[in-house]
Order: structure tokens, then sequence, then C-alpha cells
């Protein structure tokens, strides 16, 4: 199956991204949103978002401010549930399932659907408990020495182990902000999400902070089916196989990353790249 | 009539400094130099300028008048007549003075001294007032001149009046920390004197309450506090068992599961309980609550008095719910949507996160506001006036009649006591025992609020 040639996208991918475009194609597609719509109020945020997400890889959303890239990546953990007022239409589909069938256990997709929030928001708890939390919720962890083992290898993979071991007692709002991001990355992974969402996940951090969650997300691709919203196209560039373009509330353009880049179809969005717009 | 001369001249005054700053101001302006202060403020400046030196003279007047016309009246009563009067008629007579000079004239005869001094304090009296009048209107206009002849181009007219402001804006704060202070210092004089009838050992640590309000300095009676106190603390346990549970969750539901609508309409419904006369609570409680308790406590085999601290303390737990519940509601409010994202994310429940995430985060807050509502259960008088008991005796069954300090401060005041007594003087030292209770509660608990307001900044 051919992710890259959806119904937008006429261009063929240029020769330079086949090695990029052939690692997709080997991946299978975990999330599929049809026509997604989101009213908020009677105002309509999204107007009917289509498109693939592939397993094991990094797929960006791009566009600027307002343009409902973080509002589409809510829908896919139905954290818009939480906001008063939003309606959400279309299908989104995680393996085949519906995630907005009313049988479904919102909770339990959640867990299934991790998030990564623009500000980091550690808990006012230790930096243990933070980790531990979403196994305890869960249940996951059978004894004490289980649950020490998932936070241990939850906070080696986030790459924060070597800098807190000494101090898990600590309160996790004591790190240091790019610390406190991958504090939050570390209990995301916590609880084995199948996908992680992180929205704008850099935007609050330093460059050299930057440079390291961008590093891991890059290492996460390998467990982890990852959605990233974010502002910064370079960063888009660097870490995602997968690109998708936001304006206005629709989706102008989707495709692999290297072709949105250099071989943009629509104009809107050479525009953006080019910095034109946004 | 003298006062409206006053107001009158002061009206003036200030119309004219001020119309007077302010054609200055313009016809500076319109010579098209560039002005440091809006017209307003030069406005302002002549104002205040002319009212000052008026209004200082007035006041010093005001102060001191009284005295001068006092003497001035003793010295026009004959020196042999005033030296046959004793203090009551000395008063009499001079009463009987001013009554004439004021034209109302006086009852029986009038001697001949009284209505030579009353004709001369009527001369004395317009003249003084004249003069003064006189003055203060002279000291105005002539600052009003002197100001206006001060206004400039680069005048800083505008700084000079933000300095009054701000002059008069710590005049209104110093009033209420003088008379925060000042209380304090009454309270801890005369509790000071009541000290000196009783032992503060008695006092502090006496376990029987019972006064001798006939019995005069010779026989004051005892003064223990233990008795009043254990009274105070069990119902404030009471109404806090009530108030605590219950508000807490209507913050809880109001802030985090309520829809829009009902929470517009359910969270001013509750603060309409803050709105309640507390009298009006304690007349529920002894006409409703109580015998309500008294009877349910029959039906399952127990003794409850209809007069109890159980009454007392539901009902104000009752009376203390919205003061929680709006004050949770807030702090609850206040704890960032990105940690309740997080802990959504991460698959909680609504139960979960609120339990998990948002109590620990809030609970600082909330025990700050279980601190101010203890202080205000402390102080509460009306409701344990009527429902309470009125029984000062030490005893720790709820079911009983109590009484608490608040209840004994107005037993011991109220009624024909005179204040030199320890019957009386007892009422300033309880009050100051209270002071010190809710004082210690309320820094504590502001402490506490603050240390959590730190923690998201």
């Amino acid at each position: 199956m051919d992710i890259l040639d959806t119904a937008r996208r006429t261009a063929s991918p240029a020769a330079g991204n086949a090695m990029t475009s052939e690692m997709l194609d080997t991946h299978r597609i975990r999330l599929t949103a049809r026509d997604v719509t989101v009213h908020y109020g009677t105002k309509q945020a999204l107007h009917g978002i289509s498109i693939d997400i592939p397993s094991h890889a990094v797929t960006s959303f791009i566009g600027p401010s307002g343009c409902g890239k973080s509002t589409f990546l809510r829908c896919i953990n139905r954290m818009n549930d939480t906001i008063e007022g939003a309606k959400v239409g279309g299908t989104i589909k995680l393996d085949g399932e519906d995630i907005y069938d009313p049988s479904l256990d919102v909770v339990e997709l959640r867990a299934r659907i991790g998030m990564v929030f623009q500000k980091p928001n550690p808990f006012p708890k230790s930096i243990f408990d933070n980790v531990a939390y979403g196994p305890r919720i869960h249940g996951l962890a059978q004894s004490k020495a289980d649950l020490d083992e998932i936070v241990h290898l939850s906070l080696r993979r986030a790459g924060l182990w070597e800098e807190v071991k000494d101090r898990l007692s600590e309160p996790g709002t004591g790190l240091s902000g790019g610390q406190q991001q991958r504090l939050c990355i570390a209990r995301a992974i916590a609880v084995s999400p199948e996908v992680i969402l992180m929205d704008e996940p850099c935007s609050a951090l330093d460059p050299i902070a930057t440079a390291i969650i961008e590093e891991l997300i890059d290492e996460l691709r390998e467990n982890f089916t990852i959605v990233i919203v974010t502002h910064s196209m370079q960063q888009a560039a660097r870490v995602s196989q997968k690109t998708a373009f936001f304006h206005l509330g629709k989706l102008i353009e989707e495709g692999n990353t290297s072709d949105i880049f250099t071989n943009p179809v629509h104009k809107q969005t050479q525009d953006y790249i080019t910095g034109r717009i946004g | 009539m003298n006062s409206l001369v006053v107001a009158a001249l002061l009206l003036v005054l200030l119309g004219v400094a001020y119309s007077s700053g302010w054609s200055r101001s313009r016809a500076l302006a319109g010579g098209g130099v560039k002005v440091h202060s809006r017209p307003q403020y030069h406005a302002s400046y002549v104002a205040i300028w002319a009212m000052v030196p008026a209004l200082l003279i007035l006041g010093l007047w005001a102060f001191f008048g009284t005295g001068l016309t006092y003497n001035y009246l003793l010295a026009q009563i004959p020196p042999d007549t005033l030296s046959t009067l004793d203090p009551a008629a000395l008063l009499l007579t001079v009463r009987r003075i001013e009554a004439l000079a004021s034209g109302y004239g006086a009852a029986g005869t009038v001697q001949a001294f009284e209505q030579a001094a009353a004709e001369a304090l009527r001369t004395f009296q317009f003249m003084t007032f004249a003069g003064v009048v006189g003055l203060a209107a002279i000291a105005g206009f002539g600052a009003l001149a002197y100001a206006r002849s001060r206004i400039t181009a680069r005048q800083r007219a505008r700084n000079a009046v933000e300095r009054v402001i701000g002059i008069v804006l710590i005049a209104c704060s110093a009033v209420a920390i003088l008379t925060t202070l000042g209380i304090v210092v009454s309270l801890a004089t005369e509790a000071f004197r009541f000290f000196t009838f009783i032992h503060p050992f008695d006092f502090f640590f006496g376990t029987v309450w019972a006064p001798d309000n006939a019995g005069g300095i010779e026989h004051p009676g005892k003064y223990g506090l233990i008795p009043l106190l254990v009274g105070t603390l069990m119902i404030t346990a009471i109404a806090m068992l009530v108030a605590v549970p219950v508000g807490l969750m209507a913050a809880i539901y109001l802030s985090q599961y309520a829809p829009r609508q009902l929470r517009a309409v359910a969270k001013p419904a509750i603060e309409i309980l803050a709105g309640i006369p507390t009298i009006v609570f304690g007349f529920f409680a002894l006409v409703t609550v109580g015998p309500f308790l008294r009877d349910a406590g029959n039906a399952v085999g127990l003794s409850i008095n209809a007069t109890s601290a159980l009454t007392a303390g539901v009902v104000m737990g009752i009376m203390i719910i919205p003061f929680v519940s709006s004050l949770s509601d807030d702090i609850l409010n206040q704890v960032p949507r990105s940690l309740r994202d997080g802990a959504y994310g991460l698959g909680a429940t609504q139960s979960e996160t609120i339990r998990n995430v948002l109590l620990p985060a809030a609970l600082p807050g909330i025990v700050g506001a279980f601190l101010l509502a203890v202080s205000r259960a402390i102080g509460e008088t009306m409701i344990v006036v009527l429902a309470a008991g009125n029984s000062p005796v030490l005893r720790g069954n709820p079911f009983e009649p109590v009484a608490t300090i608040t209840v004994s401060i107005v037993n011991q005041l109220t009624g024909d006591t005179d204040f030199a007594g320890p019957q009386s003087l007892v009422g300033f030292a309880l009050g100051l025992t209270l002071f010190v209770i809710t004082l210690g509660l309320n820094i504590f608990a502001l402490y506490i609020v603050r240390r959590f307001r730190e923690q998201y900044e």
C-alpha cells in the first residue's frame, strides 16, 4: 500500500527520497482518519481531515498558528472530550477500531495513545511518582520491583536516567525545562502506549534541550508510532518521515517529509515552508 | 447653619481654585509652549494648595475652639459665684448659659450674671466664628494666588498631585491599621486590668466558670477559661465535620463535573447561604434543627438535648459550607489545566485525576480555606447564643448544652454591669483570647495559601 500516494498529491516522489519512501512503505498504517471535523460551539475548527499515519515512524503536523493541527492531534486521543462545547465528526480508527465508538473506553484509549504537551507539566510529585503514576493507575506492575523496573526503563529510554537516578524522590517540578519535558516523555512511555502524540514538545525549550528531545524522538520511533505538532519546519524536516501541512482548519498537503520540503505540490505549502505566510 | 456656611465657603474656594488653575494652564498652552502637565493637574494643584490651609485652620479651630470657648465662658461667671458651685451645679450653669446664648432660653428664672454671660458668649461665638472663617478664607485664597502664580510651563503639577494622591491613600490605609491597633491596645489594657483581679493562671487554666455577677469586687466568682474553650472547640470541630466534607465535595462537583449552565446557577445559589444573617441561622437551629436532632436521638435511643453543642455545631457547619466551597472552588480552578490534561493524557479517569493530581496540588490552598473557616466558626456568636444552651460546665458530651467564649462575652457585657469589676472586665480578657486564637489561625492560613501560590509562578 502506498500511503504517500494520496488524492491530493500528484507529483511523483523525487529520486532522493526513495529510501525514506521505501522505509515508510514497509510500515503498516496505524491510524486512519477520514473526514474528521471539529466544532467548538458554532465555530468550525477542522474541515474534513483525512490522513493515514504509519506505524513506527514520526509524522509531523505543520502549519501556522490556529490552523487546527493541535486540534486534530487532540482528536486522536480524544482529549477534546474534556473541552466543553467541542464536537468531533468523522471517523478515526486505531488499528481498524473506531476510537469514537460509544462502546470504547476512553480511559483505555488514552493508555494506548499517550500524549506529551507543549508546556512540560510534571505533577507536583516526586520524579519516581511522576513516572510511576500511569503504571499505578493501570495496574501494570505486579510488585514494587516491577514498578521500579518500569520507572527505570522509562527514564532510561527518555534519556533522563543518568541525570536523575540519585534523586528520584525529589519533586519533578524542580528539574530544568528540558529535563521536565523528558520526564513527561518518560511518564508517557511508562504505560507502554502504541502511539505517542507530541504537541509542540520543544516550543518551551532552549536549542540544546530541543536537540536532546529531537534525538530522543528519533530513537523512540523504533518502538512507538509518533505524531508531533511543531511550529518549526526545521524540526519537522529533522525528525519526521511524513509531514502534513494544515492551513485554516484544512489539510492542504501531506506526504513524504523530504517531498513536502523540496517539492511541494500546493502553492500554499510552498509559501509556508519558504516563509511567505504563517 | 454655621457648618453650612463653612461648607459653602470650602466649595466656593474649591471651585474658584480649580477653575483658576485650569484657565491659567490653558492660557499657557495657548501660547504655543509645551506644557509639562495637563490642565486638570494644574487645576488640581491649585485646588489642593487652596484647600489645605483653609482646612488646617478650620481643623485647628474644631480641635481647640471648644476649650477656648469654655474658658471664656467660665471667665464670664463672677468669681464669687463660681467658687460656690460644685461640679454638678457648674455643669448645669454652663448648660443654661449655652442654652441662653443659642437663643433657646432656659427654664426657671434667669439670673443676671447668667444673662450677661450668655450675651457675652453669643458675641464671642459670633466673633470667633467670623474670625476663623475669615482667616480660613484669606489663607485659602492667599494660597490659591500663590499656587496660581507658581504655574509655569515646566512646573511639574502632575507629579505633585500624584504625590498628594499617594498621601491620601496612605492615610486611608493607616486608618484601617490604626483602628485595628487601637482595638488591640484597648483590649489588652482592659484585659490587663482584669488580671489585677484574677490571676492569669486561674483564668487560663481554671476549670470552673462561675462569675458572681452580684458579688462586687470582693466576691468576683470563678473565671476558668477551660470550659468555655472546650465548648468553643467542640462546636467548631462539629461545624468543620459538617462543612468541610460537604463544602469540599460541592466545590469538586462545581469545578470539575458540573456543566457550565448548572454551575452558573448553583454557585451563586450556594453563596446566598453566606448572605443569610447568622441570627436567622440561630433561629433555624433553635426552632427546627434542635428539636429534630432531639427526636432523631430519641428514635435511636440517644438522649440529645435540643440546645446542645451538636445543634449549634451542625447549623454553624451549614452556615460555613459556602465559605469552604467557594474558596475551595477557586483554588481547584487555579490548578493549571495542563496538570489535568497530563493526567487525562495518561488515561486517568476523572476521579483518579481529582484524587491523585488535583487535590494534592490544591491541598495547601484547601487547608488555608479550612483554617479561615475555623477562625470564622470560633468567632461566631448568634447561633451559639441561641442554640448551644449556654451551660458553661466542663464536659465532653456533644449532646449536652455548652457555652462558648463568645456567648460568655455577651453574658458578661450585657445587662447592668459597671466596667470596674472583674465581672465585666473578663469580657475583654475573653475577647483578647479569642482575638489571639483567630489571629494565629489567620496568619497560619495566609502563610499556607501564599506558599501554595508560589508553586505555579
